[in-house]
């Protein structure tokens, strides 16, 4: 696989198959798409949109999900993500 | 008995403790204490997923959506932006339209900024979420929540995870009698008798975590809360006597020698 462009995602540097889509991403990262929700560059996409969004050199990507809490944790928690 | 059930926007609510699942130990405790409350409402955080460990498992393997209503919040978020930016996401995870909407003011207290916090409210209604509010006991507060269109509101007892009980029962009073939404007393019980006093004083729910899963027993506790919270709402709606300053026999004088 050529790795030909670089992209963030969750905040680290990653590289990315030209042409690549977010439905690749996840499957690369064995994340399966229930439950998830995804940010590409500021934007949230719909699920449909997972297989039809190409990755673009630079791309910031943020990949979401459910975990443990309550009530609020003090600003800068693991996991928070920060524009 | 007819049965008693809470309903917000519509849903209805087997019982009337909340949870939250963070804190515990593992998720197989988080899972054990939640069974053993009885709650069927769990508040959850949206968080990013660990790229690094895939290996690390996933909250809602345990708690099934089936099963409950999934909560999500906007828990550490201070300002309306980013509570209505983990909104989006949480709703965009497809669990569900409800949101607690937490907006921050302040690290030390973690009170919530009822500026923002209406600012965010005020858009995510718009938007069509189902918005439950964490707010102050502001009963102010409470009744601009509820125009501006949120099916329920959540002030506080006390700081989260402060553990003090009810603060301020006067203003929580107020609230109940302010709006005519169900109220759901979030944050700051301690102990058992804390739960039980906020749905004598009418609460429709109580929400916590720190106090169940930072108990020493969290199981035993989460028993403890299911019954609070049951016991308080059974006293409440049988109506309590009135405070008086002087005794009133409870056996006849009638018969006596």
């Amino acid at each position: 696989m050529s790795e030909a462009i670089q992209i963030q995602v969750n905040g680290q540097p990653r590289g990315c198959r030209t042409g690549a889509t977010v439905s690749d991403l996840l499957d690369e990262l064995a994340i399966t798409t229930d439950r998830v929700a995804v940010e590409l560059n500021l934007e949230i996409l719909d699920k449909q949109e997972f297989a039809r969004r190409c990755l673009q050199e630079g791309d910031r990507v943020e990949i979401l999900s459910f975990i443990g809490g309550g009530s609020s944790n003090a600003r800068g928690k693991e996991g928070a993500i920060h524009a | 008995m007819h049965e008693d059930r809470l309903i917000i926007a519509g849903r209805e609510f087997k019982s009337r403790l909340w949870v939250g699942t963070g804190k515990y130990k593992d998720f197989a405790q988080t899972k054990h204490a939640i069974e053993v409350s009885g709650a069927d409402v769990v508040t959850v955080a949206v968080r990013r997923v660990n790229i690094t460990d895939r290996s690390k498992e996933n909250l809602l393997d345990y708690i099934d959506p089936k099963h409950y209503t999934i909560l999500p919040n906007t828990a550490g978020c201070y300002t309306a932006e980013e509570a209505v930016r983990y909104a989006r996401l949480a709703r965009a995870a497809g669990v569900s339209d409800l949101v607690k909407l937490e907006v921050i003011g302040d690290e030390k207290t973690l009170f919530p900024d009822t500026n923002g916090l209406i600012e965010a409210a005020k858009i995510l209604v718009k938007e069509g979420f189902i918005v439950l509010p964490y707010t102050n006991d502001d009963p102010i507060v409470a009744k601009k929540l509820v125009d501006i269109g949120c099916p329920a509101v959540m002030p506080l007892a006390a700081p989260i995870g402060s553990g003090l009980g009810i603060r301020n029962p006067y203003n929580l009073k107020i609230i109940m009698e302010t709006v005519k939404v169900p109220i759901v007393v979030d944050a700051g019980v301690g102990t058992a008798s804390d739960a039980a006093l906020a749905m004598e004083y009418g609460a429709d729910a109580v929400l916590m975590n720190t106090a169940i899963a930072g108990a020493q027993d969290p199981i035993a506790m989460a028993e403890a809360m299911k019954y609070a919270v049951h016991a308080g709402r059974l006293a409440y709606k049988a109506g309590r006597i009135p405070r008086k300053l002087y005794a009133t026999a409870s056996s006849p004088i009638e018969g006596m020698l």
